[in-house]
């Protein structure tokens, strides 16, 4: 299986194909609904991002505590759609790949295709594999959010399938 | 009357807590790995593997199968000749508190649904308490995940509604439940009460067993129809496409008025969770 190594460019992924399975190692921000919203609040106040997004992967995960001798506790994706309102303004300031799961937005498809970015998906509702991927954790910005904060998540041989390619192909449809 | 202690209480509930999140039921597993034994496709069987791997690692290292943690809903069945000395809705959300934070689940409630600006906790939980006959209590932890959740819905047909519209209505759902649900679903159908007891009903249904027929015979057919049509949607495990797009579908029935038939469609994820004891 294809391996991926962080941190990603446009070139980088520009070979990937929808339906391919790829092994990441590197670096993934968790992100999900209200970190999203905070997000987009900032660019809307023509504020800067508590983190460069620019080249970055985003993983829609709120994680379970981690248990005593363990980095994280389970980490699956949640579902991607409830971010497709503000994937299309991320992307165009340089968000360059996003992790859930099941489908996209017409909208999010074309910022995809125009930014030349990717979508992938992971195991779904299997937080207790994948939290084995995960090598570090680390606070970004929002604690206050809880599960719902920013971790920088160093992940090794994660396991990924590209849903739509910076070609803008869509392995649901 | 029979006194149950407050302590006894919170254990057991704290218990089921950890139980329902780590370890998947029985039918839920056995449906799993047929479902994985019968999948031809490439991508959809190892989909299932992967499922079935997440329960086993979840199971021996006790984390959580899903970091959906859930909004925890509780079922109680309490006997009339059963005495506690405090709001059992007290203790059991006491209880929800200690087992989720001291099994380091997910802290997932917003106690503010509107402005939504509360630190995040570990309860209230949905808690419907039902009086019956006798001295015993009964109680299920149901954790339900939102992204499933969220793909639920409430249909108020008419009462003359045939069975194609209402299974149509069900297929439906699940169609456009799609594939960010985490499929293979469970489906939990409820028809007949008011609009809100439909829903409650659909949640029960998903307590039946899985594996085992409808004692009504029209309804076992009904669902041996349904299991059919939303499988020939070839939505799949994660959305691959394959046989599996839901791994069973139970309908739970209460009399309704002369004007309505509610219908109550809740879907499951993959990872149907709940845990029971009889105290």
């Amino acid at each position: 299986m294809e391996k991926l190594i962080g941190p990603l460019t446009k070139k980088k992924i520009s070979g990937l194909k929808s339906g391919q399975e790829v092994l990441y190692t590197g670096v993934m921000y968790t992100a999900r609904d209200q970190a999203h919203k905070r997000m987009i609040d900032l660019l809307e106040k023509k504020k800067p991002l508590p983190f460069d997004i620019k080249d970055k992967v985003i993983y829609y995960c709120g994680p379970n505590p981690a248990p005593k001798g363990k980095v994280v506790g389970s980490c699956g994706p949640t579902t991607s759609s409830r971010m497709d309102k503000f994937t299309p303004r991320l992307m165009d300031s340089g968000l360059l790949a996003t992790i859930g799961k099941g489908e996209r937005s017409v909208d999010v498809a074309k910022a995809i295709k125009k930014n030349r970015a990717i979508y992938f998906i992971t195991y779904a509702g299997c937080g207790a594999l994948l939290s084995k991927y995960v090598k570090k954790r680390r606070l970004i910005c929002f604690k206050d959010l809880g599960a719902e904060a920013v971790f920088a998540f160093e992940v090794k041989d994660f396991p990924l399938i590209v849903a739509i390619d910076s070609k803008g192909v869509n392995i649901y449809e | 009357m029979r006194e149950i202690s407050i302590q006894l209480i919170l254990q057991e509930v704290e218990k089921l807590c950890v139980k329902a999140n780590t370890e998947l039921r029985g039918d839920v597993l056995s449906l799993l790995k047929e479902a994985k034994r019968a999948e031809k496709k490439r991508f959809s069987a190892k989909a299932l593997s992967a499922i079935l791997d997440n329960a086993e690692i979840a199971l021996k290292e006790k984390l959580a199968i899903c970091q959906d943690t859930g909004m925890p809903v509780v079922f109680v069945e309490m006997g009339n000749n059963v005495h506690i000395k405090v709001n059992i809705t007290k203790i059991i959300n006491e209880a929800v508190k200690k087992g989720y934070a001291s099994n380091y689940l997910r802290a997932s409630i917003q106690k503010d649904p509107v402005f939504r600006n509360e630190k995040l906790a570990y309860s209230p939980a949905i808690i419907h308490v039902d009086i019956v006959s006798g001295s015993k209590l009964k109680i299920t932890v149901l954790p339900k995940g939102f992204g499933s959740e969220n793909k639920s819905k409430v249909k108020m047909l008419n009462p003359t509604s045939t069975l194609d519209e209402i299974e149509n209505f069900i297929v439906e759902s699940v169609k456009k439940a799609g594939a960010g649900a985490c499929p293979p679903y469970f489906i939990g159908v409820g028809i007949g009460g008011t609009q809100d007891y439909a829903g409650l009903l659909a949640k029960q249904a998903l307590l039946m067993p899985f594996d085992k027929l409808n004692k009504d015979k029209k309804l076992a057919l009904m669902q041996k129809r349904l299991i059919k049509k939303i499988n020939a949607l070839d939505i799949g495990p994660f959305g691959f496409g394959g046989k599996s797009t839901a791994l069973g579908v139970n309908i739970k029935t209460y009399p309704t008025h002369i004007a309505g038939m509610p219908v109550a469609v809740n879907i499951s994820c993959h990872a149907l969770r709940s845990a029971s004891i009889t105290i």
